[in-house]
């Protein structure tokens, strides 16, 4: 007596797989999430760039108030999409943004970059070798951290900034974490 | 004009199809001979349409014709009229065009050369053939049409991306195809002995020729796309379990088992119920990978470039074809009875044990192709599977059926006896130990599953070549061996052939894997360097101009022990359009292994360069065992008592019997 | 116009990855043995940018950028795991070629075994089933042969192939 069981069982396989296969086109591959979410920003200490100012931007600046940290690079032709709304934020919001100057070959490009669109950050530090970035796991630019007081990593936005994401989940998250701590 | 006419030619292809996959069906459910014979017709018809259609994508292609979309973004007037032929493939469109043209060949194929089969059979082959041609005409006419144009048409093209353009590549895909697309007979013959309700042996010799030559252009498609892939990308490699080549390797696991399940079909009147799952799984395999590729749902550097409503297409034909066929099958596979039985310890024992084995491989590969997907899916995060986890599940699971290959031909069917089988086989132990002792002395630092494979590989063609001088009764009878032995039949010497070129392959694959030497440096002219014992000498590099792209040259001088070997001229060339830089590696290959120099950046300003030198050993032995089983599988083909004009039934029940 | 803008928001730049030789040797490090355990991990670990190359194969600025700061530590004293963790704190699980025994990938890893298990198991059954089975009877019960036909059948025997 054969049992007709067996003979559904390749079908009921198949249907499995394509409910995950259904589920897997709704899905972004190249999202990555953070795993620094809820972890304190990683020590880092880069120097300035040139025809700026000689501050530098290094982890321990991160603490006291909420801030954003903003990875660009003069090659990145996203970051130029976000730039407006970047300049847009500095004039409408009190967030300082922070940057971090990420993988130029010539140190030049990148002060002429900010020169040609604008420069709404507080501080710029210049990342030649990837080690600031790599720390923060960035895979590639913009990539937009929100730090908060104590200097733990809120949010990481993949991509370019734009008022909808700033709306919706940074400028709403801001006003919870200043409630809680100030600042 | 030309680009109206491929469609026009495609959107009349769809509706003949439409013709054929329904009333040559319902014409053999119902006896009518007059609606089954529209098979045969309608088959050429699509052929001829479909043949037309892509005649003409190809000569908008020859033409440079930069009204078409889909030439400007793969194709330049600066490129060479061999890659502006293969750009008609090389993208996800142009790609389908070849897929359904080859589909429409196969039915051509059987409608043509199919005489001998039932009048009812070949109704309902073509039939199931003119269904799946059906999906991909409607994926292609909905979302991705090749025919479309564009306003104002530019100067000139993109440029087909650089990596394609080489000859390796440029055949790779037709390979692939004539593959995939030839496991779909045996699916449509899965199918049509489904909806009949029977499978026999007379079924088995039907499928064969197909399923065969199926194989042998997979088996070829992914030989030259791993042969690219070592030449072109510039360190060697020549397998990375990347989820595309998985693809492929997954249905060519199933049709070897498909292989071998089908001829205990044939001789044994058993397995029957598996061999025709194993069919329609062969040939779902190849439609899973066609979702892969294209759909998104995994990163891969084969994928073209996606879009979710592709992939959501793809999907649902999946469902529809995979999921029809399997439920089918649930409904009507307990109708195929099987008669033969047999010892675990026989030849329908080894052969199943392959099949068990190939099975479990494929499905061990699929899991970890798929397991990313799965994950995240299931919102658990995002994880690769990369080498590391199919060389430590996929070498292991295979290697128990590399031994059993020496040892299954020589059991007899139906009740074999093990121990004498195995006491033929004391040379081939011997001389694979002495081999795996001498390639563990030779290369004592080098990873042990090369020392293993290298054994596996001698014992598994010592083994064959054992099982043939027992056939011709070489030792016991030679004075009439060289007769027997020509007259071996054709099938025969493929099942020698086949097992005997995996070994030389798998021979290869553990030199090729384990026992690579590299020397990476910045050389300056006439500076040398040595690697495994051959010294290359640095001549000095200069500028070149090719037809679309500039190069740095490289030229080296290699000698071993004083005598000169060879001279060899590595490249790194830069694409005018496109600007991406490809390597071309220099190599020289010999029985002994393969010298590899690639040329990198210029350092310093003495003319220095950066220079990465390998030696490479017995790589030539992975290409040249795969043509051996491709050989074999030919040959197999060939023989007489296989072709498609095989025997008809003669008896209604009776098995068809061998011709003398 | 927008949706140009939109697809290049939705993009991100990416420092460009292309196939090609990676390791340079203004890289590699000076003490072989160091160099040699700086290959082997880069081997196993992932280049994130890339569609599916280690960071020693691929020439992507990131992977360079990776490959360089796994040559450090290790020259700053950490071990292999040190090193391994660092990574993958930034990137995640994701960045191991060899996906790690964890919880969520239990099946992943034993799947195979699984798999091998029913394979056995299946083929018990099939044995089990087919000998309680009766012997189906053959087509037509075995008449003498004539001595033509045994010649034949002799002949048919010497060529039967696989």
């Amino acid at each position: 007596m054969r049992s007709r069981l067996i003979f559904i069982i390749p079908l009921a396989l198949f249907l499995v797989l394509a409910v995950y296969f259904a589920v897997g086109l709704t899905l972004d591959l190249k999202k990555l999430p953070s795993m620094l979410e809820g972890q304190p920003v990683p020590a880092f200490d880069l120097k300035p760039i040139q025809g700026r100012d000689d501050k530098g931007f290094a982890s321990t600046d991160l603490k006291g108030q909420v801030s954003l940290v903003n990875v660009f690079g003069s090659w990145c032709v996203a970051c130029r999409v976000e730039h407006p709304f970047l300049m847009q934020l500095k004039k409408t919001s009190d967030v300082p943004i922070h940057a971090i100057d990420w993988r130029e070959e010539d140190p030049a490009a990148g002060p002429a970059w900010l020169k040609r669109h604008g420069d709404p950050y507080a501080l710029v530090g210049d990342d030649p070798r990837s080690k600031a970035a790599i720390a923060f796991g960035v895979t590639g630019a913009p990539e937009t951290f929100l730090v908060d007081q104590q200097g733990v990593i809120r949010y990481k936005h993949v991509g370019p900034l734009n008022p909808q994401i700033w709306k919706d989940v940074l400028w709403p998250l801001i006003a919870e974490l200043r409630k809680a701590g100030g600042g | 004009m030309t680009a109206e006419l491929g469609h026009f030619a495609l959107i009349l292809a769809l509706a003949i199809a439409l013709v054929q996959s329904t009333l040559p069906l319902i014409g053999a459910q119902r006896d009518d001979a007059g609606w089954m014979a529209l098979a045969r017709p309608t088959a050429l018809t699509q052929f001829l349409l479909v043949g037309i259609s892509f005649g003409c994508l190809t000569h908008l292609y020859v033409t440079s014709d930069f009204s078409v979309v889909n030439v400007v973004r793969n194709s330049n007037t600066a490129m060479p009229m061999l890659y502006k032929v293969s750009g008609v493939w090389g993208n996800h469109e142009g790609s389908l065009l070849l897929w359904v043209l080859i589909l429409a060949i196969f039915g051509a194929a059987v409608a043509a050369f199919g005489r001998n089969l039932p009048p009812a059979l070949r109704a309902r082959v073509l039939s199931v053939q003119a269904m799946i041609a059906v999906g991909f005409y409607l994926f292609m006419l909905f979302t991705s049409n090749p025919f479309e144009r564009t306003f104002p048409p530019p100067m000139d093209g993109r440029d087909l991306n650089p990596l394609l353009q080489d000859p390796g590549l440029a055949f790779h895909p037709p390979m692939l195809y004539l593959g995939y697309v030839g496991f779909s007979m045996a699916f449509s013959f899965a199918i049509a002995a489904l909806i009949e309700g029977r499978v026999d042996a007379a079924w088995a010799r039907w499928v064969r020729p197909w399923t065969m030559a199926a194989w042998c252009f997979l088996t070829g498609g992914i030989a030259l796309g791993s042969w690219w892939a070592y030449y072109e990308l510039g360190w060697g490699g020549w397998w990375y379990w990347d989820p595309v080549e998985n693809a492929s390797f997954m249905p060519w696991l199933a049709g070897t088992a498909l292989l071998h399940s089908a001829s205990v079909v044939e001789k044994r009147d058993s397995l029957k119920g598996w061999t025709v799952l194993l069919a329609i799984i062969t040939f779902s395999l190849s439609l899973l990978g066609t979702f892969l590729v294209r759909s998104g749902v995994l990163t891969s550097v084969h994928a073209f470039a996606t879009d979710p409503t592709r992939g959501v297409f793809i999907l649902a034909l999946l469902i529809v074809v995979i999921g029809g066929s399997l439920a089918l099958y649930a409904w009507r596979g307990p109708q195929l009875v099987s008669t033969g039985l047999f010892q675990p310890i026989s030849r329908e024992g080894a052969l199943l044990f392959n099949n068990l084995v190939m099975a479990t491989g494929a499905a061990a590969v699929l899991l970890g192709t798929l397991y990313p997907l799965f994950l995240d899916a299931v919102g658990g995060g995002k994880v690769s599977v990369g080498p590391p986890f199919f060389n430590a599940v996929f070498i292991p699971i295979m290697t128990p059926m590399i031994a059993a290959m020496a040892i299954g031909p020589l059991l007899n069917w139906k009740r074999g006896d093990l121990g004498a089988a195995v006491a033929r086989l004391k040379v081939a132990f011997v001389l694979a130990l002495g081999a795996g002792i001498t390639a563990w002395v030779w290369h004592s630092d080098g990873p042990i599953f090369a020392t293993l494979a290298m054994g596996l590989a001698v014992w598994l063609g010592v083994g064959t070549l054992t099982e043939l001088a027992g056939r011709i009764r070489l030792f016991d009878a030679p004075a009439g061996a060289w007769e027997r032995l020509r007259r071996v039949p054709r099938a025969s010497w493929g099942m020698t052939l086949g097992h005997f070129g995996l070994a030389i392959a798998i021979a290869g694959m553990a030199g090729a894997g384990g026992w690579t030497v590299e020397s990476i440096q910045t050389m300056k002219p006439g500076e040398r360097v040595e690697v495994a014992g051959y010294v290359f000498t640095f001549k000095g590099a200069g500028a070149e101009t090719g037809p679309n792209y500039k190069a740095i040259v490289g030229d080296f001088e290699v000698t071993r022990d004083g005598t000169r070997v060879t001279s060899l001229h590595a490249e790194k060339r830069t694409y005018n359009v496109g600007a991406m830089p490809t390597t071309e590696a220099a190599i020289h290959s010999s029985i002994r292994g393969d010298l590899y120099a690639v040329i990198g950046d210029p350092e310093g300003d003495e003319g220095a360069y950066v220079t990465r030198l390998y030696f490479n050993p017995l790589v030539a032995w992975m290409w040249f065992g795969t043509l051996v089983m491709i050989f074999g599988g030919a040959l197999s083909l060939t023989d007489r008592r296989y072709r498609v004009g095989a025997p008809r039934r003669s008896r209604a029940g009776a098995v068809a019997p061998a011709s003398a | 116009m927008t949706r140009l803008l939109l697809a290049l928001a939705l993009a991100v730049c990416v420092l460009s990855p292309a196939p090609g030789h990676a390791v340079d040797p203004r890289e590699m490090l000076e003490d072989p043995a160091l160099e040699a355990r700086a290959r082997d991990l880069s081997k196993g670990l992932r280049c994130v940018v890339c569609q599916n190359q280690s960071i020693d194969d691929s020439d992507a600025t990131l992977a360079r950028d990776l490959r360089v700061l796994v040559r450090e530590r290790l020259k700053a004293g950490d071990s292999d795991k040190q090193v391994i963790d660092y990574v993958v704190s930034r990137y995640g699980d994701f960045v191991l070629l060899k996906p790690p025994f964890k919880v969520s990938t239990l099946v992943l890893w034993l799947g195979p075994l699984l798999i091998v298990m029913l394979a056995i198991g299946g083929a018990f059954f099939y044995f089990r089933r087919h000998r309680a089975a009766p012997e189906t009877p053959a087509a037509q019960p075995a008449q003498a042969l004539s001595d033509a036909e045994r010649a034949r059948l002799a002949k048919l025997l010497e060529d039967d192939a696989p």
